[in-house]
């Protein structure tokens, strides 16, 4: 991650070669983590080893990697309930992720905040957020923030196409491009408002809802990282260089349930409807033919990648297992700073 | 309060002082919210700030109390320390999902590693023939919520001095003020000093009966002890200042020491800020108690618009001391 920003503007150039391939190596790693991140999650669900719910993001990791790879560290991002990739994708660490997930002491929140409310600091992660909505304040804020510290951060405010029916994020919105502030809007359209198609629910044409503010808005196939690191990277410098807020709308789908209890789907969606998305427009396929193909990568190296992403999450898991609980006393702590 | 510089001035300059002196002394202070800038809000509390700050750091919003509630969050988790204004403490019903689910939540849920200084800066109290969405006192919604600190000045000297200690302070604040007492005049010395949360203030002893009041039902509980007095009887009046935190120890000494407590605040006479205070008393004063203790709040309906409707609504002097001589009398 040290050197990412270098990769970026390497990757973006037209001078690519050994930057290129150590970027998309590194870029196919961030995706195959998060989705052998949440397989595992999944499995800790169904082994009845994780307390609670968790929504999955895979089948939309190209999304949360090929715009965190625009940020800097020191960007911030605000997440969804369904934000194990954009956490990891701008930085976290899978150890501590599963920890929090696990509940256990040594989790990003000392596993108070558990799947739905990972914040990372360090990383720039203001937190995930189990308000549909609810972190679109936060993040236009942190911009608002940016701009009076006279600092260039800019922000990102991942949100699902659900949270199109919130109207926080119109007010923010609006007041982010009066004041012209540095934030991105990624709107992730995985189709499903939870179990309603979100055309039940969403009128008229999404990008022209940020466009009537003025606001910059893009369309792109959120199945393709590379697609949307030009995109964001392009945007990413608007906000930078003051030139205000964007709205990116990535089209995208969930493989899995809304959450992962959620496995009776057929009455909102078809298991053909799956298959295709998951054969014809997977993102871990799309890059690494893409990767293979430009030569830019054989098969081999994807097979030592993928074993050294599958190795990691193994410790990281067991890391989580073996973990110690919070202590009772810890449960009175952090209420106020 | 020091004597040394006696100077009377106004609940409203003593709000405007106390930011203009913060911003002043701290350059991540800023305000933001509905006509704050050249307005300075319909009650002309921030008149003049913009002009020393500038539209920058006095930022006038759209009519968005979600959206700008959200923003002062944001910004506060990333190195400012806002002040949001909301107009009117109904309105503060719009922003609950921001300040109940963002705010209060966010340095317990991260584990202690995000803060969120923030401050909300709103009204509370009936009577000005406002009607029943800008007359509530809905303080108790946010003394009930974990995370959150509630302020309630009765006075220009804790006005300024509550309000620079919420500014500084590293959690998000509620400040209610009663937007009948922004013309108030009292003592305020120039000097810098911060009164610190969780301490109430002894507005007056007395041995017979404790009268707690909050905002402007401090100087109600002050104008029953008057009456009281000349029936000779001897009414502490106790204004706990802050609600969240509570200065428990001061309302229960006082209990033990008088025997008889009656509770006046202006939120609604059921589930509100009075039940607690009685209850905190019950629990720590139980066996020095002559009477229950009672409690004193808004009539339990929609604060009317019609003045002989709207004045019955309010707690007022005449009903405290009707209380406090039945309490007297049971003794």
């Amino acid at each position: 991650m040290a050197n990412k920003d270098e990769n970026n503007s390497q990757f973006n150039s037209a001078e690519k070669d050994i930057t290129e391939k150590e970027h998309s190596i590194h870029m196919f790693r961030q995706m195959l983590k998060i989705r052998k991140f949440e397989e595992n999650v999944n499995q800790l669900y169904t082994s009845a080893k994780m307390p609670g719910l968790s929504h999955l993001s895979i089948g939309q990791e190209a999304v949360a990697v090929g715009v965190c790879e625009a940020l800097r560290n020191d960007d911030y991002i605000t997440s969804t309930h369904r934000g194990h990739g954009h956490c990891l994708a701008k930085g976290a660490a899978t150890n501590l992720m599963f920890a929090e997930l696990l509940g256990k002491a040594s989790g990003y929140c000392r596993g108070k905040g558990g799947s739905m409310h990972i914040a990372d600091q360090d990383s720039g992660n203001l937190g995930a957020n189990a308000i549909v909505g609810g972190s679109a304040g936060i993040a236009t804020g942190a911009a608002l923030s940016a701009k009076m510290r006279g600092t260039d951060q800019v922000s990102v405010c991942f949100f699902g196409d659900g949270a199109l029916g919130q109207g926080i994020i119109y007010e923010v919105m609006n007041m982010a491009s009066l004041w012209s502030l540095p934030v991105i809007y990624v709107c992730e359209n995985n189709l499903y408002t939870e179990y309603t198609h979100y055309t039940e629910t969403t009128a008229g044409d999404i990008t022209a809802r940020a466009k009537a503010f003025h606001i910059h808005a893009e369309e792109i196939e959120g199945q393709d990282v590379r697609q949307v690191l030009s995109t964001s990277g392009k945007l990413v410098q608007r906000a930078r260089s003051g030139q205000g807020p964007s709205f990116l709308l990535c089209n995208t789908y969930r493989y899995f349930g809304h959450h992962v209890g959620d496995i009776n789907r057929a009455y909102y969606r078809t298991k053909d409807e799956e298959n295709d998305w998951k054969t014809n427009r997977d993102p871990l396929i799309i890059f690494s033919n893409w990767m293979t193909s430009s030569g830019l990568l054989n098969d081999s190296d994807l097979d030592q990648v993928e074993s050294e992403v599958q190795t990691e999450i193994e410790d990281a898991v067991q890391f989580a297992l073996d973990a110690p609980y919070p202590k009772p006393e810890e449960v009175k702590k952090h209420v106020y700073a | 309060m020091p004597e040394s510089s006696e100077r009377i001035i106004t609940f409203s300059q003593a709000v405007n002082e106390a930011l203009a002196e913060e911003m002043r002394r701290e350059k991540t202070v800023f305000i933001i919210g509905e006509d704050v800038a050249e307005a300075g809000t319909p009650f002309k509390v921030l008149s003049g700030l913009v002009e020393e700050f500038g539209t920058e750091r006095v930022l006038d919003s759209p009519i968005s109390e979600s959206g700008f509630t959200g923003i002062g969050v944001g910004a506060a988790m990333t190195g400012m320390r806002p002040v949001v204004d909301i107009m009117f403490g109904d309105f503060m019903t719009i922003t609950m999902d921001q300040i109940v689910n963002q705010a209060a939540k966010i340095h317990y849920m991260s584990g202690g590693k995000l803060k969120v200084p923030m401050v909300v800066r709103t009204n509370l109290g009936a009577s000005r023939r406002s009607g029943a969405q800008h007359s509530q006192s809905l303080h108790v919604w946010l003394s009930h919520i974990p995370g959150l600190k509630v302020v309630l000045p009765s006075t220009p000297y804790d006005a300024k001095g509550l309000l620079k200690t919420a500014i500084r302070d590293d959690n998000p604040v509620v400040i209610f003020e009663d937007k009948m007492m922004f013309q108030d005049k009292g003592n305020v010395p120039e000097d810098d000093y911060a009164i610190p949360f969780g301490v109430a203030d002894i507005k007056k002893e007395g041995t017979d009966i404790t009268l707690i009041g909050t905002s402007s039902m401090v100087q109600i509980a002050l104008e029953a002890a008057d009456l009281l007095a000349e029936k000779d009887i001897s009414a502490e009046v106790i204004d706990p200042r802050t609600v969240m935190p509570l200065d428990k120890k001061t309302l229960i000494e006082s209990a033990i020491k008088t025997s008889r407590v009656i509770v006046i605040d202006e939120g609604y006479d059921s589930y509100g800020v009075t039940a607690e205070i009685a209850s905190v008393i019950a629990e720590g004063a139980f066996y020095h108690l002559e009477a229950p203790v009672k409690r004193i709040g808004a009539m339990d309906v929609p604060i009317p618009f019609s003045p002989v409707l709207e004045d019955l609504t309010v707690p007022n002097a005449g009903m405290v001391v009707e209380m406090a001589k039945t309490l007297c009398a049971a003794a």
